[in-house]
């Protein structure tokens, strides 16, 4: 196949953003290719850099590295073939519906009687005439990505990017849109060549998707792409939408790695520092008794997402969390509690404090951020200095994250604390190491 | 309930630590002080003021000047604002000059420089030009910086995804501008203004009537005729200039800022309706109108439709990652170096010009900004004597709020600097005659800002916890220090950060002035500025006005800056 067959081609493509002396890589070396009458979607988690390359492929950014071919030739600045259907639907609260997919007619310089007949065309075919002359904020969630899509349609668009359009709408609207978008898409009377849509969610994407470009974080890459040859309109209690679900969640889930490989190393040491999962712990605690109220106390991850109503990504995070603190094991998209997992989850809320304590400890990051402390004058540090360590491991944002998810964790375990006015870690008298406690006893 | 914005809140850029920057922004103001006292040096030794007529027939003439030095200084500034403020947030290397630069000029009084604006230019202008030239450029200073840092603010604060919403649909710069840019900083825009405006009257009523010695700088406006009127003692006049003064303040507020604020609610960003949106009886009966709905419809709706077709195609389209185009960097050297110079030789001069002033007079200015500086503690705690009760039983009655709030609206509209004559005609003849009066100045000139702070801080303060201090019975003391003064703590930052910058104003010409054909003064830093003024003294001049400048902008930084930090950290209610 050479390129020029292809709508859109992304050779090596990477982002690397420096702060300071240090590097994150964002996206690394991502090759991807999208063809005529093609719908794709890029799946992972928060943070694997999915709606950075959407940016990427519209050009709206640029790669530090690789290059963007678009039919065949070098993309610079912002694509005019392509257009975006946004998260938050980024419609001018200031101007109407009608207005708003105007405005993008005008941009291109289309005179007014044209502009005025096309718009109240695309508006009509989304199904909301009769709204023109309102205003986004009087619309619900659902009728606001309307509006987006037709502004979208507006511009007759070869490429259609949509960064997870359905995310922030209610359930009942997200569906009914997917199923106008899908017929949008399939009658052909669109001018779009491609669709490329980013999401998180899994069913979302099986449900829609010709080619499913699975994508994982740290950092943000392309591991595998599946091909869903399922037809349309896919049911999604067929057993085999239901097999593709699974199989999408055992690639994003993973396997438990043995000890040492899935705690990582300590920030500051060689090898890959593993980050604490941004979670609270109240959550990990229910997914635990929801599995502690199952015979076999194991699970089908996809199944545990439609019983909790929580989301995938969500999800993702907390079996995470239960596998790193060794709750649970997981393997081929299945979750099994362990031992100390069936403890906790039946433990007092003290006896809970303790056995949580006793993991955190185990973990390189937390260990690192006690033994930093217990080494500090008085047992304090401030958080510019601690934030400043972590940010050899991690870009700024995701090194804050970090720090606020170990005070979490640390206020529950009674490890450590931290005064907010002084902004100053400090850790707790029981946690003030055995040579210094020894001392203590004696003393009482 | 949602809680009240805070009113008179300027955004305070983040805290820094005063660095070589600001040091280079102080040494170009004194520069610009010198250049200016350099140019005084030749002017006139006596400067006739206009004849001022006191008959009521001459106020519209007077009020229809007055407006026009505000609009022309307004249009000034807005020009200013939307330059600067664009060049600010689109430019990351201009940026780093421009905000600190910004941070320093808006803590700066303004009405220091008046004496040396006004010298400066009578020097090189014929007088009447002069002293027209110099309200509208006092004005301008008054007005300007907040506007332009909400301008900023406003631009770098645009959501990310419809800046790329306008990007992906091609916008250009003026589409942008248009349909993105001015809409999300029209609120802002609009209430700033109307901040501009209130400050604006302050300066404009100072620089119609200042005079010193035999330099007579009066202007012909509201401001001039007040201060005629109590002059010569004539109450009906008085009543008369107020009354003027008053209705051009509320016709202003009724048939433009209304209007503009009921038609700019459209503008907000959070998709969910409005309580209480701003109303407006004439922006309604302009909207309900037929006739003016046919006339945008035949005039302005075509005309706008042309000047877009026009300008989206003067204007090319700005591509958001347009490989960094390369701007040549000599010419800014060029100018940076030959600026840098000027700068240098300005301070070598400057710092020659200090050096012949007296140590004697040095300690007389050190006196004075000491001096001062009391006072406008003084004013301040009186201020927050008295504003803070009313304020919290004024904001936690609505009713009685919704019925009292117009009224201290209009009170507060009428700037201290307007009435100063007149309390000076009932104040000197009492024991502390000047002392009290100059006092009496700033408060009227800063309480009001207090005032309104403390009533919307109160009745911000969520029922719940009022319910909560009434359950636990806590005694009345113990519900003031923890729920109702820390709750209003921002508040008042807020409220005395903008006090305390007009009450520094308020001293060049609350402390030194001429009154019925005798010049009364006392001890301090205004006073020190207005003397040298009218002796011609300009090293003193310089030496004074700087000295003011570096105090008040280091009680800024030092004092001011910190306690809004610990207010937005420590007690913001959210």
């Amino acid at each position: 196949m050479t390129t020029n067959s292809h709508l859109l081609a992304l050779q090596h493509v990477s982002q690397v953003y420096t702060s300071g002396a240090k590097r994150f890589t964002a996206i690394q070396d991502v090759n991807l290719t999208l063809s005529e009458g093609e719908f794709a979607i890029l799946l992972g988690p928060s943070g694997c850099g999915k709606s950075t390359l959407l940016r990427i492929i519209t050009g709206l950014q640029r790669p530090t590295k690789g290059q963007v071919l678009y039919r065949g030739r070098p993309l610079q600045g912002v694509n005019p073939q392509a257009t975006i259907v946004f998260q938050t639907f980024a419609l001018f609260p200031w101007l109407t519906v009608m207005e708003n997919v105007e405005v993008a007619l005008k941009a291109r310089g289309i005179p007014p009687k044209q502009r005025t007949a096309r718009a109240f065309d695309l508006l009509d075919r989304v199904g909301l005439d009769g709204f023109e002359m309102a205003y986004p904020r009087e619309l619900s969630g659902g009728m606001r990505q309307k509006v987006g899509f037709a502004r979208a349609m507006a511009v007759e668009p070869e490429l259609l990017c949509l960064d997870e359009p359905f995310s922030a709408l209610d359930v009942l609207s997200a569906e009914a849109l997917r199923g106008e978008l899908l017929e949008l898409w399939s009658s052909g009377n669109i001018p779009t060549r491609a669709i490329l849509m980013v999401t998180h969610n899994i069913e979302e994407a099986v449900f829609m998707a010709d080619r499913i470009v699975v994508m994982d974080k740290d950092p943000g890459r392309v591991v595998t792409e599946l091909r869903v040859g399922l037809p349309h309109p896919r049911q999604r209690k067929a057993p085999e939408f239901r097999d593709m679900v699974d199989r999408v969640y055992a690639t994003l889930a993973g396997q438990t790695q043995p000890e040492h490989v899935e705690l990582g190393t300590a920030p500051g040491e060689p090898g890959r520092t593993r980050a604490l999962p941004h979670i609270t712990i109240n959550d990990l605690a229910g997914l635990l008794e929801h599995l502690a109220e199952r015979p076999t106390h194991r699970a089908d991850i996809y199944r545990l997402a439609e019983e909790l109503h929580v989301d995938s990504d969500h999800l993702l995070r907390l079996t995470e969390a239960a596998e790193l603190l060794g709750f649970a094991t997981i393997a081929r998209g299945d979750i099994t509690m362990t031992p100390l997992g069936e403890t906790f989850a039946e433990a007092s809320i003290l006896a809970r404090k303790e056995i949580f304590a006793s993991r955190i400890r185990q973990l390189p990051t937390f260990k690192w951020l006690l033994a930093v402390l217990q080494a500090a004058h008085r047992h304090q540090l401030e958080w510019d200095v601690v934030q400043t360590a972590l940010e050899l491991e991690f870009p700024p944002e995701e090194a804050q994250r970090q720090l606020e998810t170990a005070i979490n964790w640390g206020r529950y375990t009674e490890l450590l604390a931290y005064d907010d006015s002084g902004q100053v870690f400090y850790l707790e008298p029981g946690a003030v190491s055995s040579s210094s406690s020894a001392t203590r006893q004696n003393g009482q | 309930m949602k809680p009240s914005p805070r009113l008179f809140k300027i955004e305070q850029p983040a805290l820094r630590p005063i660095n070589w920057g600001d040091i280079v922004v102080l040494v170009g103001v004194a520069v610009l002080v010198y250049a200016g006292v350099r140019l005084a040096l030749d002017a006139p030794v006596v400067i006739k003021g206009p004849m001022i007529s006191l008959s009521p027939g001459a106020l519209p003439w007077y009020a229809s000047l007055s407006i026009g030095r505000m609009v022309a200084a307004y249009a000034l500034a807005m020009l200013f604002t939307l330059l600067y403020g664009s060049l600010a947030a689109n430019n990351r290397r201009a940026e780093k000059i421009l905000i600190p630069l910004l941070d320093v000029l808006q803590g700066i009084p303004i009405l220091s420089f008046l004496p040396v604006v006004l010298l400066g230019f009578s020097a090189i202008l014929p007088g009447k030009m002069a002293a027209e030239l110099a309200s509208i450029v006092l004005i301008f200073t008054s007005q300007v910086w907040n506007l332009t840092f909400a301008w900023y603010q406003s631009l770098t604060t645009i959501p990310g995804e419809l800046r790329e919403a306008s990007a992906v649909f091609r916008f250009n710069t003026w589409l942008r501008f248009k349909t993105l840019e001015l809409p999300f900083a029209a609120i802002s825009l609009i209430w700033n203004s109307m901040m501009s405006w209130a400050g604006g009257w302050f300066f404009l009523m100072a620089a119609e009537t200042f005079t010193v010695g035999h330099r007579d700088f009066r202007l012909p406006g509201l401001g001039a005729y007040l201060q005629e009127a109590a002059n010569q003692g004539n109450l009906q006049a008085i009543a008369w200039g107020i009354g003027t003064l008053v209705l051009v303040i509320i016709i202003l507020d009724q048939l433009v800022w209304r209007p503009l604020l009921a038609w700019a609610d459209r503008f907000k960003l959070e998709m969910a309706g409005g309580e209480n949106p701003p109303a407006s009886w004439l922006y309604d009966a302009l909207r309900s109108s037929r006739l003016i709905d046919w006339l945008t419809q035949a005039t302005w709706h075509p005309a706008r439709e042309r000047l877009d077709a026009w300008l989206l195609r003067r204007f090319s389209l700005r591509g958001e990652t347009d490989p960094a185009k390369t701007i040549p960097l000599w010419p800014l050297y060029v100018v940076g170096t030959v600026g840098g110079m000027g700068l240098l030789y300005g301070a070598f001069q400057a710092g020659q010009m200090l050096l012949a002033v007296p140590l004697s007079q040095w300690s007389t200015i050190g006196i004075g900004v000491m001096a001062t500086l009391l006072r406008v503690l003084a004013a301040l705690m009186i201020a927050l004597v008295w504003t803070v009760p009313l304020g919290v039983i004024i904001g936690s009655n609505p009713r009685l709020a919704a019925w009292l709030q117009p009224v201290v609206q209009i009170t507060a509209s009428v700037p201290a600097t307007a009435l100063f004559p007149i309390v000076l005609l009932v104040m000197l003849g009492l024991p502390g005659g000047l002392n009290l009066s100059a006092v009496l100045l700033m408060l009227m000139g800063t309480q009001w800002y207090l005032l309104f702070n403390v009533i919307a801080g109160a009745t911000a303060i969520p029922r719940d916890l009022k319910y909560t201090t009434a359950l636990l019975q806590l005694s009345r003391w113990r519900r003031w220090r923890t729920l109702i003064l820390p709750a209003l703590f921002p508040y008042i930052v807020t409220g005395a950060i903008t006090a305390s910058g007009g009450a520094w104003n308020a001293s060049i010409v609350a402390e030194h002035t001429e009154f019925g054909g005798r010049t009364v003064g006392t001890i301090g830093i205004g006073a020190s500025i207005a003397r040298a003024t009218s002796h011609g003294d300009y090293p003193l001049l310089l030496a004074a006005t700087l000295s003011m400048i570096i105090t008040v902008v280091a009680i800024n930084r030092l004092v001011w800056r910190r306690l809004y930090r610990l207010a937005e950290e420590k007690y913001r209610m959210e």
